[in-house]
């Protein structure tokens, strides 16, 4: 009984060491994530293109992923685990793992690491995000042609530059179509809790908007909408199926052609640090269909959404007016530049609020 | 008019899950036993009780199939921490990391389904009241069975002999040991009871409030729930209070951005957990002052035999 448990064992230990070997052969690709894979956002994006990366290239590569991994100093943990386990390609999918992130790239100088959304960066670390304020743009024009009562709703997560620029898109565009909109801001102060968004959502129909938009993660707020009757927009990923004839159109990531390029470029051994910030020209994100809304609203997104991709229209076009009345800076010429994008902490004019820190 | 009563109603659904739950956990930490895996036990409710009402196409059925997962998520925590005596505070903090990781598991296949929320009542007449008609005849049953049990479970502590008896147990194991209680047993009841009101207030979540499962849903609620037991000072009458007045606070606050008061959205998000601590705090040192906790919460008891 014994000896053929002790063969039992050796045989398993040599097949375990015989895929190792053929896996030796692939390039080992890593993921950490912030949220569980089926958070129906941000999380569940990153996963689809993880998912169309092992459909395209899965003969030559083999990935893992870490999901739930905290952002701040705790990541380098998970990191570490991932090179030790040999992946040569790392992605952190959050702005939160940045430091940690570079804190692992100088210590594994052979190692390659892709950080989303974040500015610091190594020979070995490279950086990508999307410039979604060119879909919050669409989405203004949209919301201003929908919307009956003139107040528009705003759930976001925390006042950082990404969510306020958004912010400013929506207001400057819907100002396009209807001078006096109105904007409520509510900030739910954290990207994730869908009783908070619900509640944050109910708050704003409850003061009289009639479309919602959202910087948070959960579908909650699409659902209150729906309930309600109202209108809303979707945030990473698709979710009609929560509104079916409430939303209009929603921001989709789509890391998938990024990731099956930096993957490639691995493979081909020219894999350079790089700091990647694609907008809808370069597929970096997509807006889902425009739904529940006339053909005539359909052809103004449609437009707008063509224009920023012929680079004829920029949201942020000069002049921009504060919300203090004076110009702000145009340093890119007829537009704000990345930098003044990138690190926006202003309200445009017509927002009457303040901005939190302000 | 209008708007004062759907503020009502909004204050009212995001309080009963934090009642519910914490009425769990009162009656637990009354016995003695300090189980820290609220969260585990709600969140494992939450997919188990969404994931019964899909199949079932029954609010009630799922509600069931929340109380019994809690109850399970229970046992395990009773097994461990009242059956071989181990450290409360870590098999309980376990037991959230574990109902964290099995509701994933168990909600991954319901992950982005739909179900009809649970129904609000509806009396003809008295619901249209303005006002006050929605608030006292227009809501779902969770709310209504809220505060039934909180007022219950005042009444079995306070005015019938199982309850003195499990008070006893929590105040000193010792001598209800030596007066002949079966003090584990009725520890285990008591833990049993925390883990189905924790499982029913974690699938109040997706059954009632955001008719939908996602993993981590419930989103630190259990803290809460554990935090209102504290400060109120383990007195059902003043954790009604501490639920109902962290609801309203979260809720006022949100509506206080919306009107752009000014004041940063920060401090507002922070202000129910200090309203609630606040208020309790003056609310103990009021009545009775200094600490009342079950004198013997968190220790372990082994009966000699």
């Amino acid at each position: 009984m014994r000896k053929s448990l002790l063969a039992l064992a050796a045989g398993l230990l040599l097949a375990g060491s015989v895929s190792a070997a053929s896996a030796a052969d692939k390039l080992k690709v890593g993921f950490i994530y912030l949220g569980p894979v089926g958070d129906l956002g941000w999380t569940y994006q990153h996963e689809l293109a993880r998912q169309a990366l092992v459909k395209e290239l899965g003969d030559k590569i083999e990935t893992t992923f870490l999901e739930n991994v905290p952002e701040g100093p705790d990541a380098e943990r998970s990191i570490e685990q991932l090179v030790r386990a040999g992946n040569k390609l790392i992605f952190t999918t959050s702005f939160g793992y940045m430091d940690p992130t570079l804190k692992v790239a100088k210590k594994y100088p052979n190692v390659h690491f892709e950080h989303a959304t974040g500015y610091k960066r190594n020979p070995n670390m490279s950086t990508y995000s999307a410039k979604w304020y060119q879909g919050r743009y669409i989405q203004g024009l949209i919301a201003a042609k929908m919307s009956k009562s003139g107040v528009l709703g705003y759930i976001g997560s925390f006042p950082i530059p990404e969510v306020v620029s958004g912010i400013n898109a929506t207001v400057l565009a819907a100002q396009t179509i209807n001078p006096n909109i109105k904007v409520k801001i509510i900030w739910a102060n954290t990207w994730f809790d869908p009783g908070k968004e619900a509640d944050a959502a109910k708050a704003l129909i409850d003061q009289g908007a009639d479309v919602i938009m959202q910087h948070t993660d959960s579908p909650a707020a699409m659902q209150i909408a729906s309930e309600r009757g109202k209108l809303a927009f979707g945030q990473d990923s698709e979710m009609i199926k929560f509104g079916p004839k409430t939303q209009l159109t929603s921001i989709l990531d789509t890391w998938g052609p990024y990731y099956i390029a930096r993957v490639k470029a691995e493979l081909d051994g020219t894999w350079k640090s790089e700091d990647s910030w694609g907008g809808l020209d370069s597929h970096m994100f997509a807006m889902a269909p425009y739904t529940n809304m006339p053909d005539d609203v359909k052809k103004i997104a449609e437009d707008a959404q063509a224009a920023i991709i012929a680079g004829k229209l920029h949201p942020f076009k000069c002049p921009v007016i504060g919300q203090d009345g004076k110009e702000i800076e145009c340093k890119g010429g007829d537009h704000l530049d990345d930098g003044q994008i990138l690190g926006m902490n202003f309200y445009v004019k017509g927002i009457d609020d303040k901005l939190p820190g302000k | 008019m209008e708007l004062i009563e759907a503020i009502i109603l909004a204050v009212l659904a995001a309080s009963t899950p934090l009642l519910i739950a914490a009425t769990g956990e009162l009656v637990t930490e009354r016995s003695g036993v300090l189980n820290l895996g609220v969260e585990g036990m709600m969140i494992v409710g939450a997919a188990c009780g969404f994931a019964g009402a899909w199949l079932t196409g029954s609010i009630f059925i799922g509600a069931l199939f929340g109380i019994v997962a809690g109850m399970l998520m229970s046992l395990v925590f009773a097994l461990m921490a009242l059956g071989l005596a181990v450290n409360q505070v870590a098999t309980g903090l376990a037991l959230t990391i574990l109902g964290i990781g099995l509701s994933g598991l168990i909600g991954a296949g319901f992950v982005g389904e739909r179900i009809a929320p649970a129904v609000h009542l509806s009396i003809p007449g008295l619901t249209d009241i303005p006002l006050i008609g929605r608030v006292l005849f227009g809501e779902d049953a969770f709310v209504y069975f809220s505060l039934a049990l909180i007022i219950s479970v005042w009444w079995f502590l306070y005015r019938t002999r199982p309850g003195l008896i499990l008070r006893a147990c929590g105040d000193n194991h010792v001598s209800a040991h030596a007066l002949g209680y079966p003090v584990l047993r009725i520890r285990t009841f008591a833990v049993m009871f925390g883990g189905a009101c924790a499982g029913l207030a974690g699938a109040y979540l997706p059954l009632a409030y955001t008719p939908f499962f996602i993993p981590g849903m419930t989103a630190g609620r259990g803290w809460i729930a554990l935090a209102l037991v504290v400060f109120s000072s383990w007195r059902p009458g003043r954790l009604v209070v501490g639920a109902y007045l962290f609801g309203a606070v979260t809720i006022l606050q949100l509506h206080a951005q919306g009107w752009g008061v000014g004041i940063p959205s920060q401090f507002m998000s922070a202000l129910p957990y200090l309203a609630t601590v606040i208020v309790l705090v003056l609310l103990s040192r009021a009545r009775t002052g200094g600490s009342t906790a079950p004198a013997a919460l968190g220790t372990v008891f082994v009966p000699d035999r």
